[in-house]
């Protein structure tokens, strides 16, 4: 049984899928930068954003559609936003009574909410190109190279490594669950007394019992990990080779790309800042 | 002439108190093939953990002529090869290149040399052209036997290996026999499989409650069907 839906890089013959996955990486966080720095009210400037997005989308073969849909995951995360709606002065679009309180949608809160939402839009779908077109030992080579300190790096490496060994394992537990839940007939003396399932009490401790054992068996394989990393000559210091150089026509697509982000970012503030 | 591996009087307690190793004494020749079998919980692991100085207990092991010492450890653990039961403990990188990389890298050799290392220990077992793979993509058998190329690189001479057909389907058990007959160093190989210690090991060290039972030809080992049913083994 293995977990495969969780690494979300798709291999594809691509442009971008074949872009060194370090300007890749240093893009991407350009342009989450660039859609976070820019005014509130440059529309002009999110709307070229949107497009050079959509465009990467669209080169990478990975498709608008499929990009959306996995940005779709972060709408929650937008409703962090939500209470601006109301707390922001200005014209009032709206009230809503609530109570003794009324709730004022202001036209300035909306204009903000709205702002809010198109940019972490816009940084979750560079998110999602870069994680679906790199594969993760790349990203870690990337993040190596714009010098995140190599313990934090070997440390998303061998999560990344053991979550879908983790996960693998959860699957298992709940599969050993499935398997013996069965429901028997209930004998007629019986009747309505037996509970099947059981209690939400007692549901609720057999989850916490395998939340508990999933975590036991991630610290002793943890130690399993550890005793093999010693067994090869492991000190406590983290070593890795040598970068290769980024090639030239990686370079020039890495200071056209931050040029374009520049420059859109400069006509922001210049004209709505 | 010293021996590969030399335990002499080895004696272990878990921090619990419970005894694992009761005065162990043995000794491997270099070249030297050697099964050790028995129940579970008879401290086969403990032994084995003993040998690179993942665990120190009281008595005396030496390795390559070297007594294992706080000064020695480094040598000792690039000496030994060990390959753990679980191949996901053992393949702990994102890429098959640097889980192999990874011990010939900590021995201090330069790039060109771990890389030639890392494209020999992979053709060696049969898994050249993996080098980019995700461990986690892989089958039971290639895991395993990247897990053995992952020690091969470092050129160790002595391989130490824990269960190593557990979980292995017959094709993939049979590879790794293959494998481990055509591989030239000392081994000391822990199982439970007696098929595959009949066909591939002269000499099987029995061990049981923390103690050797027996330690002898394999042939006159099967041939006492009493004694292995005393440690809960069955004739093959």
């Amino acid at each position: 049984m293995h977990v495969h839906f969780l690494d979300p890089y798709r291999q594809l013959p691509s442009p971008v899928h074949a872009l060194d996955g370090r300007v890749k990486f240093v893009l991407a966080v350009a342009f989450i930068l660039t859609v976070s720095l820019t005014p509130f009210g440059a529309w002009p400037v999110y709307l070229l954003l949107l497009s050079i997005m959509l465009s990467v989308e669209i080169l990478s073969g990975l498709g608008v559609g499929y990009v959306l849909r996995r940005a779709s995951l972060a709408l929650p995360f937008v409703l962090a936003a939500f209470p601006l709606l109301f707390t922001t002065p200005g014209t009032v679009l709206l009230k809503l009574p609530l109570g003794t309180w009324t709730l004022a949608l202001t036209a300035e809160g909306a204009l903000r909410f709205a702002n809010v939402a198109v940019k972490s839009w816009l940084s979750v779908q560079a998110a999602i190109v870069l994680a679906s077109s790199t594969p993760f030992p790349d990203l870690l080579l990337a993040m190596r190279a714009v010098r995140i300190p190599r313990l934090l790096v070997a440390m998303f490496g061998l999560m990344w490594r053991y979550l879908f060994v983790l996960v693998d394992e959860a699957l298992r537990l709940m599969r050993a669950r499935a398997a013996r839940s069965g429901l028997v007939r209930q004998p007629r003396h019986t009747a309505g007394r037996l509970r099947p399932g059981g209690s939400l009490a007692w549901r609720a401790r057999v989850a916490g019992g395998m939340a508990g054992s999933l975590f036991l068996r991630a610290v002793d394989r943890s130690d399993r990990i550890y005793v093999a990393m010693l067994s090869r000559g492991y000190d406590g210091e983290v070593r890795s080779f040598t970068l290769q150089p980024v090639s030239s026509g990686a370079r020039v697509t890495l200071v056209a790309g931050l040029m374009v982000l520049g420059l859109l970012w400069l006509s922001g503030t210049l004209v709505w800042g | 002439m010293h021996h590969s591996i030399d335990v002499h009087d080895l004696v272990f307690s878990y921090p619990d108190g419970h005894p694992a190793l009761r005065g162990v004494s043995f000794g491997i020749a270099p070249g030297e093939k050697v099964a050790i079998v028995g129940p579970n919980g008879a401290g086969k692991s403990t032994l084995l953990l003993h040998l690179n100085g993942i665990l120190r207990g009281a008595g005396r092991v030496s390795v390559c002529g070297q007594v294992l010492s706080d000064q020695t450890l480094g040598p000792i653990r690039s000496a030994v090869g060990m390959v753990f039961q679980d191949p996901d403990d053992q393949l702990f990188s994102p890429t098959v290149f640097d889980d192999v990389a990874f011990g010939p890298m900590y021995q201090g050799l330069p790039e060109p040399e771990v890389r030639a290392r890392v494209t020999t220990a992979l053709a060696d077992v049969g898994m050249a052209g993996r080098v980019n793979r995700v461990s986690h993509h892989l089958s039971s058998g290639e895991k395993k036997r990247i897990a053995i190329a992952t020690v091969l690189a470092m050129e160790p001479e002595v391989l130490v290996l824990d269960e190593p057909t557990a979980g292995l389907d017959p094709r993939a058990r049979r590879d790794l026999i293959r494998l481990l007959r055509e591989l030239p160093q000392t081994m000391l190989v822990s199982t439970h499989d007696l098929r595959m210690v009949q066909e591939l090991f002269l000499r099987t060290i029995v061990m049981d409650e923390g103690v050797v039972c027996s330690d002898g030809p394999t042939a006159d080992l099967l041939a006492a069907p009493d004694v292995l049913q005393a440690h809960g083994l069955e004739v093959p």
